[in-house]
């Protein structure tokens, strides 16, 4: 490996110019990677399917634990959840047609592919369970289906950890063994305020804990990440749009926790404050951490130092 | 500007090209060469011993002595390392065993010394031997397609094909066809034979009706009152004598100097024709350009009619190309012209016929040399595309018989051969269009000479007995080309030998030998009178015979070899509608401090027509822009990517800035000068529009071949866009005034 | 009509295959797993030679011409020379300009064009970026559709027919390379001229290159030709060339590049990774992660009655 050459004068000038920083060399700062293209619905649809998935666990659990009305209750979310989420895609995808090109192959290197079969999977499941539900028939295979749900539900929530983990934006990429955790906790923390704000309080005990412990894992889980990450690809996620929304997240994570806490077994208010504060913090987290793979890969930065490095790492160990 | 003082002692010789006739808007006596006066081949007077105080060898060395590394330093700002570094190379690369080509453009054209800038390559050239030898050579490397063709069959005013003079109105009121010989014709060398290619080029002109009785219709042929060149012409429009313009394949408005001074001159016509693919700045002036913007021009004043003509493609007609190396290589119609499209052969072809109809019972002797001419060519398709072959077969000749010519040996002066361009004779030998010949290189040798066919008689390099030693031999086994084959008593070798096939090397000629017989054999330069390459030109250049170092018309630098700041023969217009900026030595020059050249893109073509109205290439070069070095953008506050106001004398332009080391500001005579560059191929047509260059700069010309100075002029620079409307014009005004270059004195030195 | 001789990019019925007849779009998806490759067909790639690029972005025109790949919109991007920017949905192939205060050592044996000039030591790199189709291809494996497909040639080619615009293989890939056309949101690359490449011709920038920077040919042949094109620019002085994307233990890459400098002087990564085959990193934490959540679920009931 040769050594570094010096910055040329122009390029140097250049990077200045465009506030990146002197430690990388690049292409007139440029991005060495694409930006993703995904829209809004996106982050939108993370937090959705999470909820659902989420909840479709919770309402199979509450009903092993005989807990009716918080069963019920969670089935709402997640039939919501379920619905909402394939809209979600199709507006980002244009068309409806594209989505069932995704059904004409399954691909295992293809996150994406596999989620959708798990998406269409549960949202038939759950569609299958609410018509039996709802018309009275076939009962077996309704609750057969409902169980299919559960089960399919912390994939559902989890998988979303993947698709972007298995992409080459560096945020993402190098916390791909703690982003399932995040999602998880964060999709568990919505599931259990959702349900808590809609069930009454003297039912909603385990909504209310899910709430709170997937919030205290939320918060942990993003703080290994960033620690993990080390301190350049940690940078991303604190600053711009996505440091904003961490922040936000953290905190309405952590007041709705607290709020649901402390005041959820006596006063319905703080609940429905709490699960409210606590659904925003998942959101918020989802978004900052979609918005913090843009802001990663817009930045020659993240790609080149993390790279240049393992670069000479290796050529160090190689001796 | 005596030029007779030039000639060499004890005989006279003209150029082989360029000015044979002197004469022009400088208006010096006309130059008459007589042949030269060889004894056995050589010239009367000769020091072999290179010791003669005024011999070609001490007078290089006297005139150069000064011409030192330190002095190209000290004038040019090439360090001096470099400079030798080059230099070195040169010579390492030259002799009996490797050559070396210069291979040029406009870099050294667009100059008033441009001409002496190609003789100084060539004195190198000569010394180095690096001419008439494969890999040597000095490469026009030409720009337009077929410029190359347009100087051998030419659109210039002042040669007929084959670079026959045109005979001048001067001197003599009735010159006939033995007087114009007798003065231009050299005696000895292939310009011994001129009365055959001028008599056949009549026969070609005016077929049948030039007989020997008309002097082949030599009376028709108009005559030269002076520089008619194009700048010349368009000052003639301004000044209203030039009425009428036709324009094909050109876009002056954005192409030519001093691009509003164009742009008026094309509103104060009666009538202008230009034919292109798309309406291009040329024919849109009447109603955009920057000179509506500002008021100047005024559509309802304009009196120009314009007829804007559809013109076809390369692609869409059969024709030739001729390169730089004299190679001249058909194309094919692929296509159709669409709609009403036409080529040039077509357009020129069918007006002439229309013409002529309509003086066909016309018994004014002025109408008869259009009555006269041979004009029919057959035509072609729905079209009357007329067939370009058969141009070309007139071009390259035929003998008594009607039977196309092998080469122009055979050319005669008493009328039986038919000729169009003597040098071209021979492109349709064998009744075979040889120009469209494409045998692949792998299937002959690495000369190719079936490939196409090149000037003269298909020989790829011309004056190639210098490939050869004075006894014939090759100068090594690497570089051997053609020799002299003692068996065979005859020349051979890779090709087609520039000099008769049976001349031995020890010929020499008896003294009252003519043309091509009175050249040695051991003499090269057969085009010359004397058979030799000319270091010292005594004859056929305006401005010197030897290269001197004048610096350009608008410089911030005085000479520092002479007296003389700039070309003293070159042309100026100095007028009130092309100022100059004011050079050194002048009041003002400081508000004109830096240098400005104007270049070329590879993503665009000259004026634009061909490229700005392509996507795919617009996209890549979409906005006009400046370069300046980063110290230049300090010192005026520009930045990257920002607008810059680049001020002349002429006008002001605006221009996106790029700032950039290969600028790199020069050292020159101790004092740093930095320099703007600037494509020059934007105007306000196309898909991409912005100002044009052009408009900056002023005409001043090259005194043999009038080429403008487009290589430099001085400017200012600022940052932000210029003014628009009147307050354009003011701001020039303001400049002027600072300069003291006023219109009123034409900026001209004082 | 036969399928092998349609040209993809373009679905429209106006197009025309290479026989210069009409066709219709009818290649067929490859079957999942399929490599495609036919037996003899050797890998064909690129070797791109930027010590011998002079920037005329013919390459970048050609590709344009024949694959009819849309302008980009009309701005100066003050960036020495490029106004392309960077590869993307309609711009398949990129000639960077790099302006360095630099020496190069101009030796005429290497046949190096890149100038040195002036007092000011300067130099000015060209290279023409393109996609790398790469050995294990990021964008391949996450493509939910099929769209993107290895073609028999061992290249990596998109079926706009078949994509939906889902946009994951834009940020999969290591490179940039991919990205959606805003118009109709699928996305467009480097095809490789897989039509032109059926008809037994060279892909349109390679023929158009006129100093043969781009090389296009069987990968075993460039990779040889590189390394003793690398071996003789060294010899020549020239120490700071290398190969980028010739190792295919490093990454894998189809078109490779000799650089005169780091890669990401050129906008490329210095260390690029399939991270779409790191399975048991990607799924293992999810699959962890979903069964905590499960259990956290069931944990919360902890302590209920039934
Ligand atoms: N892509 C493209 N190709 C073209 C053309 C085009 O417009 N576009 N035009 C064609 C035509 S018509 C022509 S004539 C040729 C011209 O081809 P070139 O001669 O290459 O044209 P330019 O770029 O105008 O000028 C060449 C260089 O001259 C340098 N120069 C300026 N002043 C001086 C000087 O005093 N001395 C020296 N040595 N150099 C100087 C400039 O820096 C510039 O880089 O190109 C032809 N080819
Ligand atoms: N400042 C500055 N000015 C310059 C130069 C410079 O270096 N600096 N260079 C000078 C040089 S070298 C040149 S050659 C000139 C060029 O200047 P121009 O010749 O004025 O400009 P072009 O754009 O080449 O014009 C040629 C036109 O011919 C059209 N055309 C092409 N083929 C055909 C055809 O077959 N038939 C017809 N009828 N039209 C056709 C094209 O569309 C185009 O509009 O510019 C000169 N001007
Ligand atoms: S370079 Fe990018 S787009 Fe090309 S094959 Fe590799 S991953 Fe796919
Ligand atoms: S955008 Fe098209 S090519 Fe890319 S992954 Fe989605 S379907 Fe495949
Ligand atoms: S191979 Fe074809 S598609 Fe790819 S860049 Fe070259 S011309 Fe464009
Ligand atoms: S065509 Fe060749 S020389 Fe020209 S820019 Fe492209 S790679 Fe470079
Ligand atoms: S335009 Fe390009 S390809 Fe054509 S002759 Fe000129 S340099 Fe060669
Ligand atoms: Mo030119």
């Amino acid at each position: 490996m040769n050594a570094r050459p010096e910055v040329s004068v122009s390029e140097e000038a250049r990077h200045d110019g465009r506030g990146t920083g002197a430690e990388a060399r690049s292409y007139y700062g440029r991005p060495v990677l694409k930006e993703p293209v995904w829209s809004r619905e996106i982050p939108w649809y993370f937090f959705s399917g999470g909820l659902a998935g989420a909840s479709a666990s919770l309402a199979a659990a509450a009903r092993l634990a005989g807990n009716v009305e918080l069963a019920r209750r969670a089935r709402l979310v997640v039939l919501a959840g379920a619905a909402v989420s394939p809209v979600l895609l199709i507006s980002d995808l244009g068309k409806p047609e594209r989505f069932y090109n995704m059904l004409r192959v399954i691909k295992p290197t293809s996150p994406m592919s596999v989620g959708t079969w798990i998406l269409s999977a549960f949202g038939t499941s759950v569609g299958i369970a609410a018509a039996s539900k709802v018309l009275g028939v076939f009962p077996r295979l309704g609750r057969l289906s409902g169980t299919a749900a559960a089960l399919l539900g912390p994939a559902l929530s989890t998988y979303t950890a993947v698709l972007i983990a298995d992409t080459s934006i560096p945020v993402w990429h190098e916390a791909r063994r703690e982003m399932p955790f995040i999602f998880a906790a964060s999709s568990a923390a919505s599931a259990g305020a959702a349900a808590a704000i809609l069930t009454p309080v003297e039912a909603a005990r385990p909504a209310r804990r899910l709430a709170v412990g997937g919030a205290l894992a939320e918060i942990a889980g993003v703080e290994v990440m960033k620690r993990r990450l080390g301190k350049l690809l940690a940078e991303p996620y604190e600053k711009g749009e996505a440091g904003r929304y961490d922040r936000l997240a953290t905190a309405a994570t952590g007041l709705g926790a607290a709020v649901m806490g402390m005041f959820g077994r006596r006063h319905r208010s703080a609940v429905v404050a709490g699960g409210a504060l606590v659904l925003a913090g998942a959101a918020l987290e989802r978004w900052s951490i979609f918005k913090a793979g843009f802001q990663s890969a817009r930045d020659p930065r993240y790609t080149v130092i993390p790279q240049r490095e393992r670069r000479e790492s290796r050529a160090r160990a190689d001796g | 500007y005596d030029v007779d003082t030039w000639q060499y002692a004890g005989m006279e010789v003209s150029g082989s090209a360029g000015k044979r006739e002197q004469g022009g808007v400088t208006g010096e006596q006309a130059h008459y060469a007589q042949g030269g006066q060889l004894e056995h081949g050589e010239p009367t007077e000769m020091d072999e011993s290179l010791e003669h105080p005024r011999c070609v060898f001490q007078l290089l060395k006297k005139h150069y002595r000064r011409y030192t590394p330190e002095a190209v330093e000290r004038i040019c700002g090439c360090p001096k390392e470099k400079f030798l570094e080059v230099a070195e190379t040169l010579c390492e690369n030259s002799g009996r065993e490797r050559t070396s080509a210069f291979c040029y453009a406009v870099s050294w054209t667009q100059h008033t010394v441009g001409v002496q800038n190609i003789r100084a390559a060539t004195i190198v050239q000569l010394l180095l031997g690096n001419i008439g030898r494969p890999g040597g050579g000095i490469m026009a490397l030409r720009g337009h397609a077929s410029i190359q063709g347009s100087t051998d069959i030419p659109t210039l005013y002042n040669i007929l094909p084959g670079y026959i003079p045109m005979p001048h109105a001067h001197a003599h009121a009735h010159q006939d066809l033995d007087e114009f010989i007798e003065k231009n014709a050299a005696k000895t060398g292939y310009w011994g034979n001129m009365r055959a290619y001028m008599v056949s080029l009549l026969k070609a002109y005016f077929g049948d009706a030039a007989t020997e009785e008309n002097d082949y219709c030599f009376d028709h042929l108009p005559r030269l009152t002076g520089d008619h060149s194009i700048y010349p012409a368009i000052m003639g429009m301004m000044d209203g004598w030039c009425k009428g313009f036709f324009v094909m394949g050109e876009n002056p408005a954005v192409g030519a100097a001093n691009g509003k001074l164009q742009r008026l001159a094309l509103a104060n016509l009666d009538w202008l024709v230009v034919r292109d693919f798309s309406e291009i700045e040329t024919a849109s002036f009447w109603y955009d350009s920057p000179e509506i913007e500002t008021g100047e021009l005024k559509t309802g004043e304009i009196g120009t009619e314009v007829f804007f003509m559809p013109a076809a493609a390369h692609t869409e007609k059969d024709g030739s190309f001729t390169n730089t190396q004299r190679l001249l290589q058909w194309h094919h119609k692929a296509v159709e012209p669409k709609g009403d499209c036409r080529s040039e052969l077509w357009f020129m072809y069918h007006l002439g016929r229309k013409v002529r109809e309509k003086l066909a019972n016309s018994t004014d002797p002025k109408d008869r040399a259009v009555l006269d001419l041979a004009w029919d060519y057959p035509t072609l398709g729905t079209h009357e595309e007329p067939d370009a072959e058969t141009v070309l077969r007139e071009i390259g000749g035929w003998d008594e018989n009607g039977d196309a010519l092998e080469s122009y040996l055979p050319l005669k002066d008493d009328g039986t051969t038919t000729c169009g361009c003597w040098i071209y004779a021979g492109c349709f030998a064998d009744e075979v269009n040889q120009t469209a010949r494409r045998k692949p290189g792998s299937e002959q040798s690495w000369v190719a000479p079936e490939w196409a066919w090149a000037w003269p008689m298909n020989r790829r390099i011309i004056y190639n007995r210098a490939s050869a030693d004075p006894e014939g031999r090759p100068w090594s086994e690497r570089k051997k080309y053609i020799w002299w084959d003692e068996e065979q008593e005859k020349w051979t070798g890779e090709d087609v030998p520039d000099i008769s096939p049976t001349k031995r090397p020890d010929y020499e000629p008896p003294d009252d030998a003519t043309a091509e017989d009175a050249i040695r054999g051991d003499s090269p330069f057969v085009m010359q009178a004397d058979g030799r390459g000319w270091i010292f030109v005594p004859a056929g250049l305006t401005d010197g015979p030897l290269p001197t170092h004048y610096e350009p018309h608008e410089s911030p630098f005085e000479n520092a070899l002479y007296g003389q700041q700039s070309n003293p023969a070159r042309q100026q217009f100095p007028r009130g509608d092309n100022p100059y900026n004011p050079s050194d030595g002048q009041s003002g020059t400081r508000v004109f401090p830096y240098i400005l050249s104007t270049y070329r893109l590879t993503e665009h073509h000259t004026a634009g027509g061909m490229t700005r109205t392509v996507a795919h290439l617009s996209e890549l070069q979409p906005e006009m822009f400046c370069e300046v070095s980063p110290e230049l953008a300090q010192e005026r506050g520009l930045e990257n990517g920002g607008w810059a106001t680049i001020v002349t004398t002429r006008s002001a332009i605006e221009a996106r800035v790029l700032v950039t080391d290969r600028l790199a500001p020069l050292r020159v005579q101790g004092r740093t000068v930095h320099q703007v560059g600037m494509p020059y191929h934007w105007g306000s047509k196309g898909l991409v529009t912005g100002d044009s260059a052009n408009d900056l700069l002023g005409l001043v010309l090259d005194p043999n071949v009038h080429i403008g100075e487009y290589k430099v002029a001085t400017c200012d620079i600022r940052p932000g866009r210029r003014p628009r409307g009147p307050a354009l014009a003011r701001l020039v005004d303001d400049y002027r005034a600072r300069a003291n270059a006023h219109a009123e004195n034409g900026g001209a030195r004082a | 009509m036969s399928e092998t001789n349609v040209i993809p990019g373009s679905g429209s019925p106006d197009a025309f295959d290479i026989q210069g007849r009409e066709t219709l779009e009818t290649r067929p998806v490859i079957p999942l797993g399929q490599k495609g490759y036919e037996d003899g067909q050797p890998r064909m790639g690129f070797f791109t030679d930027t010590t011998v690029c002079i920037g005329c972005k013919a390459c970048e025109v050609a590709c344009k011409e024949w694959n009819d790949v849309p302008a980009l919109p009309f701005e100066l991007t003050g960036d020495s020379y490029d106004n392309t920017g960077a590869l993307g949905a309609d711009s398949w192939r990129h000639v960077a300009f790099i302006e360095q205060r630099k020496p190069v050592k101009v030796v005429q044996d290497a046949g190096l064009t890149t100038p040195a000039s002036g007092d000011t030591d300067f130099r000015w790199l060209m290279s023409s970026d393109v996609c790398k189709h790469c050995t294990d291809a990021p964008c391949l494996d996450v493509c939910p559709t099929g769209s993107l497909f290895r073609t028999e040639f061992g290249t990596v080619v998109v079926q706009e027919d078949i994509c939906n615009g889902c946009g994951y293989c834009v940020p999969s890939c290591p490179f940039g390379v991919l990205d959606q056309r805003q118009d109709d949101g699928r996305v467009w690359k480097c095809t490789l001229c897989y039509d032109r490449l059926k008809g037994g011709m060279e892909p349109a920038c390679a023929q158009a290159c006129p100093t043969d920077s781009i090389q296009f040919g069987p990968l075993e042949e460039l990779r040889e030709k590189a390394n003793y094109r690398l071996e003789m620019v060294h010899e020549a002085g020239v120490t700071d060339a290398r190969l980028y994307g010739a190792d295919e233990e490093e990454y894998g890459m189809g078109a490779f590049f000799l650089l005169l400098d780091e890669p990401e002087v050129y906008g490329l990564p210095p260390d690029p990774e399939v991270v779409t085959r790191k399975l048991k990193s990607l799924w293992g934490p999810a699959a962890v992660a979903a069964g905590a959540m499960a259990v956290g679920v069931v944990a919360a009931f902890a302590g209920e009655g039934r």
